[in-house]
């Protein structure tokens, strides 16, 4: 049977953390399928990356190493990822919706003519009937994520092409070890066969990475504004708050779309995904997509003038009111209640 | 100079993001028909980039392509306010129900119709979907090289663009030859406002069927001054293969599209007064949830 695929991003020869979380991800499926798990790591000095992909559950790992394929550009990876697909044909491949996974995905879907699905927040294997064609498929990957500015869920297939892939952003899945003895095979790949002199025509230049400083997923205790905190000095309020109950600050697309805070502190759909013991969402009203990335906080507290907010519905704790005036309160009475 | 030929990707898009009280039915649901349709915003973004190489190289031009329905002419003529040269609709019954793979053929027909192209430019991603595919599956298609997360097109020399890329966790300076696709992100600067003059020029641009619905002499028009005509192609004017359109053509299909509706897990309600955030914070500190 055909197995299920997952592309492992490197960073300085570190396999990524989605692509971790994707591996376990993918080793649930390939158990619930009956088939072999198989990851594909792309890059340069890739001696010894088994040792951190194996214990995931993979059966196979393909390995393309070459001083040219690393740092990642679009057409060599694109190049290995499709010849190897065609021959391995996949039923499911995955990979993180990042910068390099939305950067691939597509380019690989468009050669293969399989169907892709963008940041998907679960993935189920089910059957689907087709009425018209009085057909039944089995074992189709349901590939479920937010649409429309995250007014609907759409659970999308795709019966007839394959492999049935899909981008996950970080955090998204959970990651964990299956056993960290499993034993794999390696596949080393000879990349002058998977590409071709014309993938190496986009030159790098310069490439500044940053370690990202901000650590909103690891938070126990976020501190999250919306639009509806009003402006970037509103924010300072949220910034104390978090710096007195041990927390990070965090923020909805909308706060960040106008510039109070920066990209990196964005949750949700097209951020962060965050699991904290409590959020304190201030002047968000609770979009699905912003819902989607924090929903299962231990406690949430919202507070915003709208009682009817849509956050309020998955709040333990509403309050109805100005965040300019309850959150000096809630660092005076934490303040006066801890001496 | 002779300037290079540019083409702008852009889409009429549902503003997703102002989806306010009026814009949800008694049940939860979304009322679209109440959402404003707009510029695609990161599609601006591209149209921004765009209009720079054409201040910099005589000679350049720009002509928007949007795949849409009849009324997606408006994001046309809201290119040419701001300093593009012409537009083509790309509107066909065949094309509904297209998936990104559909569209992006759609789109690469086209453009491989026209030819004449140096540098394709697109936003990122459409808010009313967030996929952020078609712009690569269209490079694949035209068998070119991509460059996505563009922030600034920085130089084009010896027939390079030297594009700096703005990542999740960092920058990219990288050079590409032409042709290409670039995709440009939301933190590129914003897009210049119309300009009076433009605006007085092409006000009246108009598609065929937009001239027969006002019912005028568009023959006359279209003579007298052509750059007032929005070129309307349909599957007609493309060479494609039927079954790679619209439903047919889209691998994924969507099962089951459930409306978020909001049901309330029961919250303690508490005011902003003191004796309330009181309670409330030593409540948390007694269940050691802060503290």
């Amino acid at each position: 049977m055909n197995s299920v695929f997952v592309y492992c991003e490197i960073e300085e020869g570190q396999v990524a953390e989605v692509s971790m979380e994707l591996l376990t991800k993918g080793r649930a499926l390939a158990t619930e399928l009956e088939v072999k798990l198989e990851a594909i790591a792309i890059g340069y000095k890739l001696d010894g990356i088994e040792k951190d992909i194996f214990p995931y559950g993979v059966d196979v790992l393909h390995i393309a190493d070459d001083k040219r394929l690393a740092p990642y550009t679009t057409l060599p990876h694109t190049s290995v990822v499709v010849k190897l697909f065609e021959e391995e044909k996949p039923q499911i491949a995955l990979m993180g919706a990042s910068s390099i996974g939305r950067d691939l995905g597509p380019r690989v879907s468009s050669a293969l003519h399989s169907g892709l699905t963008a940041d998907c927040t679960s993935l189920v294997i089910g059957n689907h009937e087709d009425k018209k064609l009085d057909k039944v498929y089995e074992n189709l990957l349901y590939q479920i994520r937010a649409a429309f500015g995250g007014n609907i869920v759409a659970t999308i297939i795709n019966p007839d092409c394959r492999p049935q892939m899909a981008t996950v952003r970080e955090g998204v899945m959970k990651k964990e070890i299956l056993d960290p003895k499993y034993k794999g095979k390696i596949n080393k790949l000879d990349v002058s066969k998977y590409t071709s002199d014309m993938d190496f025509v986009v030159e790098m230049i310069e490439r500044h990475m940053e370690k990202s400083k901000i650590n909103i997923k690891g938070a126990g205790i976020i501190v999250a504004g919306g639009y509806g905190v009003g402006s970037k000095e509103n924010f300072n309020l949220l910034f104390e708050l978090a710096e007195v109950l041990g927390g990070e600050v965090g923020a909805s697309r909308a706060a960040v779309d106008s510039g109070y805070v920066e990209h990196g502190r964005q949750i949700g759909q097209t951020g962060t995904t965050v699991r904290p013991k409590l959020y304190i969402a201030c002047g968000i009203s609770g979009q699905i997509q912003h819902r989607a990335g924090m929903e299962e906080s231990a406690q949430i507290i919202a507070i915003n003038t709208d009682p009817e907010a849509p956050i309020n519905s998955i709040a333990d704790y509403v309050i109805t009111g100005d965040v300019a005036e309850i959150i000096p309160k809630m660092i005076k009475f934490y303040k006066a209640n801890t001496k | 100079m002779k300037g290079y030929k540019i083409i702008v990707l852009a889409k009429q898009v549902p503003d997703t993001r102002n989806v306010g009280k009026d814009a949800m039915k008694a049940d939860g649901t979304v009322n679209r028909a109440a959402l404003p349709a707009i510029f695609n915003p990161e599609d601006l973004n591209a149209l921004e980039q765009a209009l720079r190489i054409k201040d910099k190289f005589l000679g350049t031009t720009i002509t928007v392509l949007t795949m849409g329905p009849g009324r997606a002419a408006e994001i046309i003529r809201e290119g040419l306010f701001r300093g593009a040269d012409d537009g083509i609709l790309l509107t066909d019954r065949a094309f509904a129900g297209s998936d990104t793979l559909a569209t992006s053929y759609a789109i690469a027909q086209t453009l491989k119709k026209y030819g004449n192209y140096d540098i394709i430019i697109a936003g990122r991603q459409a808010i009313d979907g967030d996929t952020a595919q078609v712009g690569p599956q269209v490079a694949e298609k035209l068998g070119i090289p991509q460059i996505t997360y563009a922030e600034e097109i920085q130089s084009i020399e010896n027939g390079k663009v030297t594009v700096k890329r703005r990542l999740e966790r960092g920058v990219e300076v990288v050079k590409c030859p032409m042709p290409l696709v670039i995709t440009v992100n939301g933190s590129a600067p914003d897009c210049r406002a119309r300009n009076a003059k433009l605006i007085m020029k092409y006000k009246h641009a108009k598609t065929v069927t937009e001239l027969q619905v006002a019912n005028d002499d568009y023959i006359q028009l279209y003579n007298d001054r052509p750059y007032l005509n929005i070129k309307e192609w349909t599957v007609r004017d493309i060479e494609v293969d039927m079954n790679e359109l619209g439903l047919n053509g889209s691998p994924t299909k969507v099962k089951k599209v459930d409306n978020v509706v909001l049901q309330s897990k029961g919250a303690k309600v508490i005011t902003s007064s003191d004796e309330d955030i009181n309670q409330l914070m030593s409540e948390l500190i007694e269940n050691h949830t802060i503290g």
